[in-house]
Parts: C-alpha cells; structure tokens; sequence
C-alpha cells in the first residue's frame, strides 16, 4: 500500500519535473565570451551566403573577434521574436529595405535602428583608410541610408545594383526593332510585336513596380517633385505629371503578357521572367541579378538587353533605379562598436572582392563543372567599384555613363497608419498594378486610392510631429 | 478522511502538467492578444501607447479587412460543405461496399494530407498554370481555338478564391474521410442486414442508418473544419498567390500578419487576431448548438 503511494506521488511529480525540461539557461558560456563575440544575422537571398561566410571569415582572422552567424531565407521571422523580446539580439543585421516581411520597414518606423554616422570616421580593418574616403558618396545620402532624413547615417550600403528594364536582346536584333529610349517609340514597338503575336511587356510580381514606378514618377515628375513625393507631400502627388506615370502603367496593360498577373506570385514569379527568354515577351523591369537567377533555363545564345526606364518625351531623361541592399545595427545590439568594426571591413577591398567572387551558387556551371561555381555577388559601392564588373556584366553597370540618370526607390520613414499600406507587394501604390493589368480596376481608381493612402500618411507624419 | 484528501492531491498533481501547460500557451497568450488589441505599438520599440477600441473602430471601416473576412467565410463553408459531402461519401462507398483495391483507395485519398502545404502549393501551381501548358488549361484547350488564353485561376479576381478553395478541398478530403470510416466501421452490419430485409436500398440505408449513427463524429468535425479552414487558408494564400492579386485572396489571418508585420501595425494586427477568435469561437459554438440531436446509440 504504502509502496503504491509513494510510487504514484514519485509518478507524478516526475510528470510535473518533465515540464520544466528545456527551461533552463545555456547562457553561460555566452557570457564568457561576451566582449568578443558578434552576431551577425542577414537573409539568404538570391546573392547566397558563401560570400557571407567567407568575409566573415576573415574578418575573425583579422582582429580575433569571434563571429556568430546566421543566414536564412526568412530572416525577418527568425529575428522578429528576438528584437520584440530584446534578447539575442544581432549587432549587425543585412536586409533591405522593402524585403518580404516588412521586418526593416517596421525598425525604422519604429525608431529600433541605430545610428551608425560613426562608420564613417571608423578605420577600415586592415587598411590604413577611414570608410569616409572609400565609400561613394551618394550612398550614404538620401533616403536609403538615412530614412528620417536628419543628416545620420543609419542604413549602410551594401551594393551597388542598378535596376531597370532588362530586354531580349537577341529576338529585337533579329527582328531588326530598334530598342526604344521613349515612351512612344515603346508602344510603338509594341503595336509591332503585338501583331506577330509577342507581348511588349511582363512583369514577375507587383513588389518589383518600387524600382520601376519611382523610376517612371522620376522621369515624369523630375527629380525636384519626386523628393517631395516620397515624402509623401500630397500637393505634389496630386500634380498632372505624376497622374502621368499612373496613366503609362494603365497604357501599358494593353500590352502586357496575359498570363502575367496569374504568375506574378512567389511561386510563379520565374515563369514571368522565363517568358521573355523564350520570346513571349520583350521587356520586364529587374535588376542584375537577373541573368544569374535564370542562367539554368537559358539557352546557349541568348542575350540580354538592359536600359533605363524610357523617358516621356524623346530626348528626355531616362532612369534606373539603384538597389542598395542595406545593413544596420538594431537599437537593441550590444556590441554596437563591434559592430562597426565589421561593417567597415565589409568596405575593404579584401571584403569587396570576396563579396563579389561568391555570389549565389550557379547550379547548373556547378554541375557541369563538377565543382561549385559562383555567380557574381555584391558590387560594394566604393572607389575602384569598376575594377570588379567583368566585360560580360558591363552593360549592366554601364548605364549612368550612356545617361542614364540614377533613382532611388525608397521613401522616406513614415507613421505606421492600420489598414493602409502603401509601398510592397500587397500595398496600394505597387499591388494595385495586378488588377489595373486584369482590367479589374482603372487607372482612375488606383490613383484616387494612392492618394487617399498618401493623405492618410501625411495626416499621420504631421501628427506625430506635432507630438 | 485522510484518504479522500491524498487522493486529491493525487488528482491534482496529475492534472497539474496539462492545466500549466494550458495556462501558459493557450490562455496567457489569447488574453495577450486581447490587450494587445487595444494598443498602437508596431511590435519592437517600448512606445506602447493605449488605445482602447480605437483598433477595432478602424477595423470594421477598413475594406480591406472587410474583404478579407468576406474570403474567409467563403471559403469556411465552401470547403466545409463539399468536403463533407464528398468525404462522407467516399467513406460509405469503402466501408460498405466491397471495392477492389480498397486499401490502395484510402491511401491515395489520404496522401495529400500528410503532404506540408509548400508541396501542395507546388503541385497546383503546375495544375493552376495560366499558360496552355496548365494542366487543366492544356486540357481545355483542346476545345478552343488556337490562341486561346488559358484561364487565369490565380491572376483573376473572381477565380481565385476557388482555386484556392478546389486547393484546400482537395487536401482535406483524405483525412475526413478516414475519420468517418472509422465510425462508420463501428456500425453493427446487422441493422443493415435487417435494412436489407425490409427492403431498403443503399441510399435509404445511408440516410436512415450510417447519417444518424455517425452524427456525433460529424458534429466533432464540423468544428475541425471552421478551425483548420481558417489556419490552413493563411498557408495556402501565403504560398500561392501571397494575397494577390491586389489582395483579391486575402484571408483574415493573412490580413493579420500583412498589418502587423509588413505595415508596422502590430496592436492593429492583434485587434484582427482577436476579432478572429471571437468569430470562430461563435461559429463553433453555433454550429455545436444548430447541429444537436438526441445522441444514438448502438
């Protein structure tokens, strides 16, 4: 009897202790190291992450600072547990602005980025040279590294990556079409196609109008309104010259591949940009990356075209958007110092040409070649950038010499304001495109939805000024 | 005396695991979510300011949420209806007649439940593809003229939510199905021998024997399919169409994280998540009550 009863209560507190297994603490050893170690955390994106490891690498040789790393394809749901509970936190984070999730967005909304104007004045491990006399200017101004625009450095740039409308090269040449540089001569050309039966245009998703649509509002507007537009001036939203951008977009749905929108999704988004190598369609606004990401399913022979966004009128400007890829130091870091350390390394040239080596993994060379083969990865934006772009990129990276004017898609910081969204994939002003191309909303409506979405925003600014 | 209290405390130390375990994951982060609700904070920073219904105020003017919630009850009862309807008639078909290759039969049914909601979103991709190489469009345009656009199942406003429907039914069915054959084989074959007796054909059997003894496990899926539907439409939506296009298949869990990830609205996000539960607890509860029957037993 006895014996049952301390059997049961021995039972049964075993199934109360077991309850606690895994709560315990595996920071002991953390704290050992503390001082030296840094954790880095960054997506796994279309550039991999061999470069990644391989600078990192280094770096620990370097100085003898300990590196933790973390790399994944959905970062921002890795990283979002962690920043809202302040524990664990990455000094250095890589992911740019307007990436799936939102994750860098909602920081700088929410003020949770430091401000790294230091960087500047940081000695570049290993060279003799502050990061100040290295990097291009250009970068470091402007909304893409400083979203509040009070004069700090906040998001670093990490690459240099033009983006504007890649094209078949190879179907205009043997059709004898000339490659438009205005908005004219484009549908022009697309009445031209259209009766043998190819689409002028395609697009992979909505998400990749931010680099595209700015450029447009760019060449339509001029650079003056578009400095007030994305800072979400309503006035100037509402001039004629920006409805002008609205009114090209719907123009062109006439002469968008059908079968786009159907596509335009995470898991489809390739077939879109398939169709252009095999003829089906002309042009597809994306950025330098692409011939990498679709180097398995092109044929021997193909080529490439790219080209600014055409200009309104002949003769006019033409854009491209850059994509800066961004890195930051969360508010939160601990190692905040450390941190800066790093990121100046990322702007040595030991860094940039392994940046650049390792890009994403080319699987079908790698196969061939029976050992791993690399795209090009990350072009760091500093002095002697030129010395790392192969000849077969060139027509790439060459496009602000033939002209070419350079457009930056991000906006400025602004209130989060529930219920409308206005930038990303799913936000009025970009994902409105799909249903302007299905015909399931005009061209009218998107734009009195983005500015009713811009007033909102304004409202909001001005009120969290006040306070 | 001395006995009744150790045999309690016996009680209690046993039940103590699960009640913990049911505090701290289920009801501390469902109150959570109900405070949440009432702040306007976008998840990161100390800056939680109070709020109160505001939240919920903008909720119920904002379309797109409405939007969203309209899709969610579509596909709530489109996928329960014929799901239903479909699983309870493969189970009566392989548990009362004698097929040949039943076994082969359930498992193939039951595959594409234990597939994750990636791979399904992978297979219909290829099945849904717009171009004339679709599955289901190579096989329509057998009847159209040369030229013919395929059917645009995700990139058309008014197709999509069926697509994403056809998707979810086609998942579901396996796994429905195994759990009415598993009652419907506890059914007693001697009240269909007598059925059989006084004359009643299959159908009259269906409807007068197996409905009526499976009803209670019917009742217990009816609630399954309101829960699952909404989490498994949040998947699927996620990985098939991301919401598009322009939001045309957003589902409310899937309105929840665009608002509180990408549009740095968390509290906001919360008030949907809790608008969510409130609904589907209500309609669980509706259902349960509608559905009542005097419980019969074999």
């Amino acid at each position: 009897m006895k014996m049952k009863k301390v059997l049961s209560l021995g039972l049964s507190l075993l199934m109360c202790g077991t309850l606690l297994v895994g709560c315990g603490t595996d920071n002991k050893e953390s704290v050992a190291n503390e001082s030296k170690t840094l954790k880095v955390a960054g997506l796994d994106g279309g550039y991999g992450t061999k470069g990644w490891q391989e600078v990192i690498k280094k770096f620990e040789e370097k100085t003898g600072v300990k590196v933790e790393s973390t790399f994944e394809k959905k970062i921002s749901d890795v990283l979002r547990p962690k920043l809202t509970s302040g524990k664990d936190v990455p000094d250095v984070i890589y992911l740019s602005v307007g990436a799936v999730g939102g994750l860098t967005d909602t920081l700088i909304k929410e003020k949770q980025i430091a401000d790294i104007s230091a960087l500047l004045e940081t000695e570049i491990p290993g060279e003799d040279k502050k990061v100040k006399d290295k990097i291009l200017t250009p970068f470091v101004e402007g909304a893409t590294a400083d979203p509040y625009g009070d004069g700090k450095l906040r998001l670093a740039p990490l690459n240099l990556g033009p983006c504007g409308l890649f094209y078949n090269a190879k179907l205009l040449k043997d059709k004898g079409w000339d490659v438009p540089t205005d908005w004219d001569a484009m549908f022009e050309l697309g009445e031209k196609a259209k009766k043998e039966g190819i689409a002028l245009f395609t697009y992979p998703t909505a998400g990749y109008f931010d680099a595209f649509f700015t450029s447009l509002l760019n060449a339509t507007a001029g650079p003056e309104t578009y400095a007030k537009l994305i800072a979400y001036d309503s006035e100037a939203w509402k001039l004629p010259e920006v409805k002008k951008a609205f009114e090209i977009v719907g123009k062109l749905k006439d002469y968008t591949l059908e079968t786009t929108v159907a596509n335009a999704n995470g898991d489809n988004f390739t077939k879109n940009q398939q169709a252009v190598i095999d003829g089906k369609a002309l042009f597809i606004p994306n950025g330098t990356w692409l011939p990498g990401e679709m180097a398995a399913t092109t044929p021997e022979g193909f080529e490439w075209g790219m080209m600014g966004i055409p200009a309104v009128k002949k003769g006019g400007d033409t854009y491209s958007t850059n994509f800066v890829e961004q890195m930051y130091v969360p508010e939160k870091a601990e190692n905040k110092d450390l941190a800066l350390q790093f990121i100046a390394y990322c702007y040595s040239d030991e860094a940039a040409d392994l940046f650049r080596k390792y890009g994403g993994k080319n699987e079908k060379a790698s196969k061939e070649a029976g050992e791993d083969v690399y795209n090009p990865g990350y072009l760091l934006p500093i002095k002697g950038y030129e010395k790392r772009i192969s000849e077969a990129e060139a027509p790439y990276y060459t496009l602000a010499e033939k002209g070419v004017k350079t457009n930056s898609a991000t906006f400025m910081a602004a209130e989060a304001v529930e219920g409308v969204t206005l930038l990303g994939e799913t936000g009025i002003l970009f994902g409105s495109v799909n249903s302007v191309m299905n015909g399931d909303k005009t061209v009218e409506k998107w734009y009195s939805e983005s500015l009713d979405a811009i007033a909102k925003i304004e409202k909001a600014n001005a009120e969290a000024a006040k306070k | 005396m001395n006995k009744t209290k150790e045999k309690r405390r016996f009680v209690i130390m046993c039940l103590a695991p699960a009640v913990i375990l049911f505090t701290v994951f289920m009801i501390y982060p469902t109150i959570n979510v109900f405070i949440m609700s009432t702040l306007k904070w976008g998840g990161f920073s100390d800056v939680k300011e109070f709020v109160g219904i505001n939240n919920f105020l903008i909720l119920f003017k904002d379309m797109n949420f409405i939007r969203s919630f309209q899709n969610t009850i579509f596909v709530i009862v489109i996928v329960t209806v014929f799901t239903l309807a479909l699983a309870i008639l493969f189970a009566a078909i392989l548990v009362r007649e004698k097929l040949r290759g039943q076994n082969f039969f359930r498992i193939i049914f039951y595959i594409p439940n234990i597939l994750s909601i990636v791979v399904i979103g992978a297979i219909f991709s290829a099945i849904y593809d717009p171009s004339t190489n679709g599955l289901i469009n190579s096989f329509l345009s057998i009847f159209h003229e040369e030229g013919w656009v395929g059917v645009q199942f995700l990139g058309n406003q008014s197709i999509v939510m069926y697509s994403i429907a056809f998707a979810l039914i086609w998942q579901a069915i396996g796994y429905y199905m195994v759990m009415y054959m598993a009652s419907m084989s506890s059914i007693p074959a001697h009240y269909y021998e007598a059925a059989e007796l006084d004359g009643c054909g299959k159908v009259r059997q269906f409807f007068s024997i197996t409905l009526p003894l499976i009803w209670s496990n019917i009742r217990t899926t009816l609630t399954f399919f309101v829960i699952s539907t909404i989490n498994l439409s949040f998947l699927l939506v996620q990985v098939m169409t991301s919401g598009g296009p322009d939001g045309a298949s957003r589902v409310l869990l899937f309105y929840l994280y665009d608002q509180a990830y990408s549009n740095a609205s968390y509290g906001y996000g919360m008030a949907i998540g809790a608008i969510t539960f409130i609904f589907s607890f209500l309609l669980s509860a509706v259902i349960n009550k509608v559905t009542e029957r005097d419980e019969l037993e074999f």
